[in-house]
């Protein structure tokens, strides 16, 4: 049964961050609330990293999986996208390299400049 | 036949794993980032729903007992920046430029592109939120008037492309340490180039976790600021 006590504790952060989603007037997920108090409770140790771990480490590795249902779902979305598609397209492809390019990239100069002054 | 499985929750599960198990094993045997398993997971659990005429509304309705673990998963993305916070707190201001940046750059281009594009308000509300992760995107899509059907399409499509061509954009532009990486997999592309990131080692992971929670949180202050205008 050593899987139950982790699981419990994900499933009351996830709980915690649903009625958060519920009661505060944001646009933030209840998934973004379980996340960052999941994160506060290990820092302050009133949740051990032991005492979640196995089972956050099983949820990580479904991760992908868990997305095959929502891109299924953009058959439904056709009769939307259909007279937008090729511009759209065009937008979510340049627009996601771009900011893969320029996020990764200004890391990378701040890491280089630390590096430099050590 | 096909109303059985119209209400089975186990041939939907089943399909659903089976197809990204397939995906799983074609990209071990081939190696091309083409064929990605939550793509072909997709495609081919699509291709079997159209064959036995089972619609996609039953269909989302029985993977529910899948699908609900999203979230109890997202908030697990906790665990492994917690384990390397060591190894990042050296790094806190690199990660948070880069995501700022990298956020402003998303938003700047989609809205220079739907201007190009001679596209209208709408477009620019549905698309601009497209690189967060899906519930934060869908909430700020909705409340400026976009449509979120298509809003959900464009981040599920950013989150497969970043998953599929991320390892390919790191070699481009030269990412080599995990840091740089994880923030431009979890800044471009959500909780699904997270998943990609975490599979390239706990590290990338860890900042790629962040990199969304935070990309996510300045594109909803960022939306707030302009709806009040």
């Amino acid at each position: 049964m050593r899987h139950l006590k982790p699981f419990c504790l994900i499933l009351l952060f996830s709980l915690i961050g649903e009625v958060l989603h519920a009661i505060l007037p944001l646009p933030i997920p209840a998934s973004i609330y379980g996340l960052v108090l999941l994160f506060a409770a290990l820092c302050l140790k009133i949740v051990k990293v032991e005492s979640v771990k196995s089972v956050s480490a099983f949820l990580l590795e479904i991760i992908p999986l868990l997305f095959v249902a929502p891109a299924v779902n953009l058959i439904d979305c056709w009769r939307e996208a259909l007279p937008v598609l090729l511009p759209v397209l065009v937008i979510v492809v340049l627009s996601t390299v771009v900011t893969f390019a320029v996020s990764g990239s200004v890391t990378r100069l701040f890491s280089e400049r630390k590096d430099k002054r050590e | 036949m096909s109303k059985f499985l119209s209400s089975s929750t186990f041939f939907a599960v089943f399909l659903t794993v089976t197809s990204f198990e397939l995906g799983r094993c074609l990209q071990k045997r081939f190696k091309s980032p083409l064929l990605n398993p939550i793509l072909i997971g997709a495609v081919i659990t699509g291709a079997v729903l159209v064959a036995f005429r089972i619609p996609n509304a039953d269909y989302q309705e029985n993977i529910r007992p899948l699908s609900f673990l999203l979230t109890p998963a997202t908030v697990c993305f906790a665990v492994p920046f917690y384990t390397r916070l060591r190894e990042l707190r050296g790094h806190i201001l690199a990660i948070l430029a880069g995501v700022l940046a990298g956020t402003v750059a998303s938003m700047g281009i989609i809205a220079a592109l739907t201007r190009i594009f001679a596209m209208d308000d709408t477009m620019l509300w549905t698309l601009l939120p497209k690189s967060v992760t899906t519930a934060i995107g869908v909430a700020l899509s909705e409340e400026a008037g976009g449509i979120a059907a298509l809003t959900t399409a464009a981040i599920i499509v950013t989150g497969v492309l970043g998953n599929m061509a991320g390892l390919l954009l790191c070699k481009l532009f030269r990412f080599r340490d995990d840091i740089s990486k994880g923030v431009a997999f979890g800044t471009a592309s959500h909780a699904i180039g997270t998943s990609k990131a975490l599979e390239l080692s706990e590290l990338a992971g860890a900042v790629s976790g962040f990199s969304l929670t935070l990309a996510g949180l300045i594109t909803a202050v960022t939306f707030s600021i302009i709806l009040e205008i």
